[in-house]
């Protein structure tokens, strides 16, 4: 009995201290890889060579393609301290909604921070915590079917005007020519933070402003935010299909790379799945930057591009940061780039040489992407979503046509001014 | 005499609590705890990310001078949706549920199939079915509009879910599909309970079938109708899942439900969605009250 008992405590301890052992040595990860075209599966190339370099599992959790669907998931994930998942995507509005639930990375980036881009690193620096590291980084481009706008003999644009018109005289060609679901121009005009991103753009190619300055004052309803807005209204149901104002990205993408459009916004993913394989438009696609609002007006894209963070609740914090620093080296964004268009955080790689035969753009728009335009998210901290949530309500009433443009910003501010209360925070 | 009953009775009473506690804890902990719980953060400033730092503030979710969810159209707008989603969808479910379990009240070959058949879309989970119509009704590459298409009845994609016009009748539509197998189970259980000699007596003094429904088959059906009709529209008041899936948080179907999650979850205002929640809780139970009420009224004049 007693032998026993001791030969059972021995048994125990021995594969306590094994199991302990192999616990240091090897863990699973959990990472949240989004699921917009290549995401997915350059995540998981990227998250399987750390695996097998350090011995470690990776597990991938495939999150929604919607942003706002992808932020109300996190929320109730970190709401509930869960440990399930070690390494969260976030989007480069989210620091200031979510920021508080992620560790400091500092601790783990060896200095790391100094080699991207500081516009970032400010952006995803919450409390003086480095609560993320950047992954890529995004702005809004114009891609245009080089071979159409040739054989049109048209000129890239360069305002919204031009675009529009060029749009009509493909479509109406195309359509002739035979294909009657040919498109001008798409782009994301669907309710949620994408139409956001978008007709941020065209309020600023215009220089209508930023919705809510730097120093927190509401500032969205001028005349120039409204001649942006009644330009785009007048695209749907003539070179853009009515169906746009339900599309995302990805059904952007599907109809230009199909061959059904002239012009598509969106972001820089679309270069490298666009001229891949089943592609029926590789090697027809030219890119440029979003065009100016008027003469007077600028070229423009909004921000956008994706953060590695680690959660707060994780059970392995130490490898879990491993795994963001290994995802957001030099090498790993060097692949992505080359792989999936997807764009560097860290400026030396827009000289590469490789890089830049993969993506003749980047280094063409690199002021594209170094002086792209932040939504308001750090001045309006934790009801940024609700600031673009009534802004993107408003543009949505304007497009389908059931509010004139000034009218709608003039009811905006009144909206953003109850949103606010007495301050933003 | 009367102590030795009356200690039988409290013994009785006794033992009667005994076996209602487990029920009435479990009730308080799963429904009351929750509930009251929700009523309390709807007085408080409550943040999902920093929940420990709600501070009272009395009614000013409600009503304040910047604006409380009274003030706020959108919450109107939702409680508009909400009751017009109800009324309609219920109706039509009523209609083509009554025919429906009038069809299959009539004895014929297979039977048995076509009632189980019938009840296949009520079997299928809601976020399924909703999903599957957002894609079949998909504007470019959804099978709706690529039927209508070939027969010729559009003459370009119908944006269904998008087109602010079209949206709620596309939300109704499906939720017809879904539940008008539900509502004729429920009608067909009460048609299967009346007696056959009315009919023949009718038959015998050759009265119109139409007559018959309205003057023998309705009235007679009537208490179980009334109760099908408050079960879908109880239901009908909190509808959720279908919406979210279909339109996410667009204005046009935007529902009581879907206004308190997207305040909840992606405003992170705790405080304000409870308070959303809470005038949802108040809504469906007056509702229930009435109804109550005007049931029993009518069953006691019986």
């Amino acid at each position: 009995m007693k032998l026993s008992k001791s030969f059972r405590t021995l048994v125990l301890a021995s594969t306590a201290t094994f199991g302990l052992s192999l616990a240091a040595q090897a863990v699973t990860v959990s990472i949240m890889c989004g699921t917009v075209g290549q995401d997915q599966t350059q995540c998981k190339n990227g998250a399987d060579a750390w695996a097998k370099k350090t011995g470690n599992t990776v597990k991938i959790v495939s999150i929604p393609t919607s942003t706002t669907d992808i932020l109300a998931l996190y929320q109730q994930i970190l709401g509930a301290h869960s440990t399930d998942v070690d390494v969260f995507t976030l989007d480069v509005i989210w620091p200031g909604i979510i920021g508080q639930d992620f560790i400091d990375l500092a601790p783990f980036s060896k200095g790391a921070q100094k080699d991207h881009f500081p516009a970032i690193i400010a952006n995803n620096t919450v409390d003086g915590h480095l609560i993320a590291m950047p992954w890529f980084t995004d702005a809004g481009l114009l891609f245009y079917r080089k071979d159409l706008v040739a054989k049109y003999k048209l000129q890239p644009p360069t305002t919204w005007a031009q675009m529009a018109s060029e749009a009509a005289t493909i479509q109406a060609g195309e359509r002739k020519a035979g294909n009657a679901k040919f498109q001008g121009f798409v782009f994301q005009g669907k309710a949620y933070e994408g139409l956001t991103c978008d007709a941020l753009e065209w309020v600023d190619s215009y220089g209508g402003g930023h919705i809510v300055n730097k120093a927190g004052h509401i500032t969205i309803n001028n005349p120039k935010a409204a001649a942006a807005l009644t330009e785009a209204a007048s695209w749907i149901g003539k070179i853009a299909p009515e169906g746009v104002l339900n599309y995302a990205e990805e059904d952007a993408r599907g109809v230009f790379q199909s061959g059904n459009a002239a012009f598509m916004r969106n972001w820089p993913y679309a270069w490298s799945l666009g001229n891949g394989k089943g592609s029926a438009i590789a090697g027809k696609i030219g890119v440029e930057a979003l065009p100016k609002g008027g003469a007077s007006g600028k070229n423009t894209g909004t921000l956008g591009g994706w953060q590695l963070g680690v959660s707060k609740y994780s059970k392995n914090p130490a490898a879990a940061a491993s795994l963001v620093m290994y995802l957001t080296s030099a090498a790993e964004e060097k692949r992505r780039a080359i792989e999936g268009s997807y764009n560097p955080t860290r400026p030396a790689l827009y000289k590469d040489p490789d890089v830049l035969k993969a993506n003749p753009f980047m280094g063409q728009l690199l002021s594209t992407f170094t002086n792209a335009v932040a939504r308001p998210s750090l001045e309006t901290g934790g009801k940024y979503n609700q600031v673009s949530t009534a802004f993107w309500n408003t543009v949505h009433d304007v497009l389908s046509g059931r509010t004139k443009a000034d009218v709608a910003l003039a009811s905006l501010q009144g909206q953003l001014k109850r949103i606010r209360k007495a301050s933003w925070k | 005499m009367a102590r030795p009953q009356s200690e039988l009775l409290r013994a009785r009473t006794r033992t009667a609590w005994v076996f209602l506690a487990p029920m009435l804890i479990v009730l308080a902990l799963v429904a009351g705890w929750p509930l009251i719980r929700t009523i309390w953060f709807s007085f408080t400033d409550a943040n999902l990310g920093k929940m420990s730092q709600a501070k009272f503030i009395g009614f000013e979710n409600y009503y304040a001078s910047f604006g409380g969810i009274l003030q706020d159209p959108d919450w109107w707008r939702s409680v508009w949706n909400t009751v017009w989603f109800s009324v309609v969808s219920v109706s039509i479910e009523t209609v083509f549920g009554m025919i429906v379990a009038l069809l299959l009240n009539v004895d014929f070959k297979g039977r048995g199939f076509v009632r189980a058949a019938v009840l296949v879309p009520w079997a299928i989970p809601t976020i399924v079915s909703a999903r599957m119509w957002g894609w079949m009704l998909h504007d470019q590459f959804g099978i709706i509009n690529d039927m209508l298409e070939r027969a010729h009845l559009i003459s370009g994609p119908v944006a269904w879910t998008a087109d602010p016009r079209l949206s709620m009748w596309s939300v109704v539509f499906v939720d017809v599909w879904k539940t008008t197998s539900f509502m004729a189970l429920l009608i067909l259980a009460g048609l299967q309970l009346l007696p056959s000699d009315c009919y023949e007596a009718a038959r015998v003094d050759g009265i119109s079938p139409i007559k018959v429904f309205f003057r023998v088959t309705l009235p007679l059906i009537w208490p179980a109708l009334i109760v099908a009709v408050v079960f879908r529209s109880l239901d009908a008041l909190r509808v959720f899942d279908l919406i979210y899936v279909l339109t996410s948080s667009a204005k046009e179907t935007m529902t009581m439900s879907v206004y308190a999650r997207q305040q909840l979850v992606d405003f992170q205002q705790v405080g304000y969605g409870s308070a959303a929640a809470t005038l949802l809780f108040l809504i469906i139970a007056a509702f229930t009250a009435l109804t109550l009420i005007a049931t029993r009224s009518r069953a006691s004049e019986g």
